[in-house]
């Protein structure tokens, strides 16, 4: 029998996709090995939370009733007292900003291994772990030879448990040690409200790293102007200062669903790709045929963006 | 104050490659400093020039081969590095958070620095984890995914803005000494001058083994086991337009015409 213990996420009084994940990871590990799902609520409505997270396969939500909002000194004092008194096989965590701003430190200090990024969890009797490597281009298998461990999940790999269950919720008292608090969240910023709104277009012509130069940027604004399409970017683009913040793709960036969208010179990192894989025709320009790009695009070209595209201008002048 | 950055050698796979049992053949292998420490280092760097009496110090766990990379660093800046390695570290095939954790808390035990930076993760095996491990083995306060930096050493307090996911930054002041883990587009690396090439070559990267650090063999104990390394299966759908750039470009003229784009 393991147990499993997943620690949600919200964030300015909303759960995030990921928690209803962790909980088809979590019952999908359970169902493995036996054992029950707990899950953990920190912080923030924990009732309201709570009665949302009253899902299948749940067994017992455990609400902990600490601030509004996340704070890394208090969620490592909380999980570690959970788990201490849970003691649990898996704590599973979202690979989430904040998942990475405590999972390691609840690890750490708890002496467990620490598997991160997991797209892949198999227990038969060892608990197996799928993760990607080397910009996604090589997938690795790690075998945990421990009887516990810390593993956190990539967002969008396991479906979302929407059918309703009835765990019961119970209250988790513990006393936290205000000198280890040693952090303060003091806001929150809303980035790059420029006069764009990349996530209300319906054509996106989006740039990367296949660009290669600033000035090269011009001929993927030309193109974007041809087609009457709105530019937008990944990462490094943005991190290089050639585009502003509010231009950008992707997990840190905006979320887009256009009906079309056009990645000129993207490889698909799984971060780029969680922010528009919701667009309804992907075409993908790379000169890389084993880009990650093409496993989600619906259009292909394996060519020189240099060579295409100036074509493609001419075709709509 | 003395700033401790860590700097990792990462192996970058060529487009086309094969794998031999649990690695990347050699010979699809190029080394670089990892992105996201290049970010680390400028960060470290810029705090020395702002304040007086800062000292940066680099820290990398990697062979020797890894120096080149080292000097990328120092010719940007850092004061001098250390560089951790050890025979009994050749056949590691995973070297996981907790032993990397365990080869870094030794080095700050004898570096004793009041602000550590490290890359937000290295873009070879992608934990991301060490920085938040290391704060907390060594008793720091940390932030993970830091994008602006505002040091108050008077006040010992970092004020940081953390990148979180759909466009939002938390703001949040973090008590030092501490780990900060530092995102890409904080700040904008700089180039190493031609003097500071000449100057990295005289300044010091001092070779640390186990024993030098006061650690054995078991400090690379882990429970976790790399056990299979393969290519992920292609899951293309896409239709793929052929020929030259002209055909392929007219081919998708027309898909996207269909789909009512540029048809005012």
């Amino acid at each position: 029998m393991s147990d499993v213990l997943a620690i949600t996420e919200h964030r300015r009084g909303e759960l995030r996709d990921v928690s209803f994940e962790l909980v088809t990871a979590g019952a999908d590990l359970v169902g493995d090995t036996g054992g029950d799902l707990h899950l953990a609520v920190i912080g923030g409505d924990t009732d309201g939370f709570a009665e949302e997270l009253s899902l299948d396969g749940v067994d017992t939500i455990h609400t902990v009733t600490e601030g509004d909002e996340f704070n890394h000194d208090v969620y490592v004092q909380a999980v570690t007292e959970l788990y201490e008194e849970l003691d649990p096989t898996y704590v599973l965590i979202g690979n989430t900003v904040n998942g990475l701003d405590y999972a390691p430190a609840v690890a750490e200090g708890l002496d467990l291994p620490l598997v991160t990024d997991a797209v892949g969890l198999q227990n038969d009797g060892t608990l197996e772990v799928t993760r990607e490597m080397y910009a996604s281009k090589v997938e690795s298998t790690i075998e945990v030879n421990a009887d516990r461990a810390v593993v956190t999940i990539r967002p969008g790999e396991w479906d979302a448990t929407e059918a309703a269950g009835e765990p019961a919720v119970e209250v988790f008292d513990f006393t936290l040690d205000e000198s280890r608090v040693r952090s303060r969240v003091t806001g929150f910023e809303e980035v790059g409200s420029g006069d764009v709104d990349i996530s209300e277009a319906d054509v996106l012509v989006s740039v990367g790293r296949g660009i290669e130069e600033e000035e090269n940027i011009e001929l993927v604004q030309d193109l974007a102007d041809a087609l009457d399409a709105t530019l937008s970017s990944s990462r490094p683009i943005v991190d290089n200062g050639w585009l502003p913040k509010d231009r950008q793709v992707g997990q840190s960036g905006k979320v887009v669903t256009p009906k079309v969208y056009l990645a000129v010179g993207i490889s698909g990192a799984v971060q780029h790709v969680a922010g528009m894989k919701g667009a309804e025709n992907i075409i993908a320009i790379n000169t890389d045929p084993d880009a990650p790009i093409f496993d989600i695009a619906d259009y292909g070209i394996v060519g020189d963006l240099f060579d295409v595209v100036p074509e493609l201008i001419e075709q709509f002048e | 104050m003395k700033v401790l950055v860590t700097v990792k050698e990462v192996a970058e796979v060529e487009e086309d490659f094969q794998l031999d049992g649990l690695r990347v053949a050699e010979q699809y292998l190029d080394y670089d400093l990892n992105e996201w420490d290049e970010y680390a280092v400028e960060a470290a760097v810029q705090i020395a020039e702002e304040n007086d009496d800062v000292e940066v110090v680099s820290a990398t766990i990697g062979p020797e081969r890894s120096e080149e990379t080292i000097r990328m660093a120092l010719a940007k800046g850092v004061d001098r590095a250390i560089r951790v390695w050890d025979d009994a570290l050749e056949d590691v095939d995973l070297l996981d958070v907790g032993a990397k954790t365990r080869l870094l808390s030794a080095v700050v035990e004898e570096e004793e620095p009041d602000l550590v930076l490290t890359g937000v993760q290295a873009n070879d095996d992608s934990f991301g984890a060490t920085g938040v491990s290391l704060a907390s083995a060594i008793d720091f306060e940390w932030a993970a995914v830091v994008n602006d930096l505002d040091l108050d050493i008077d006040g010992a307090v970092a004020n940081v803005r953390r990148e979180l996911e759909g466009g939002v930054e938390e703001l949040t002041e973090v008590d030092l000494p501490a780990v900060l883990t530092i995102q890409t587009g904080i700040n904008e690396p700089r180039y190493a001058s031609l003097r500071g090439i000449r100057q990295a070559q005289s300044k010091e990267i001092k070779p640390m083994a186990l024993s030098d650090l006061g650690l054995d063999g078991a400090a690379l104990e882990s429970d976790l086991v790399l056990t299979d390394m393969y290519e992920p299966e292609t899951e293309s759908e896409a239709t793929y337009f052929e020929g030259g750039a002209g055909e392929q470009a007219a081919e998708l003229a027309t898909v996207l015409r269909e789909k009512g784009v540029g048809a005012q």
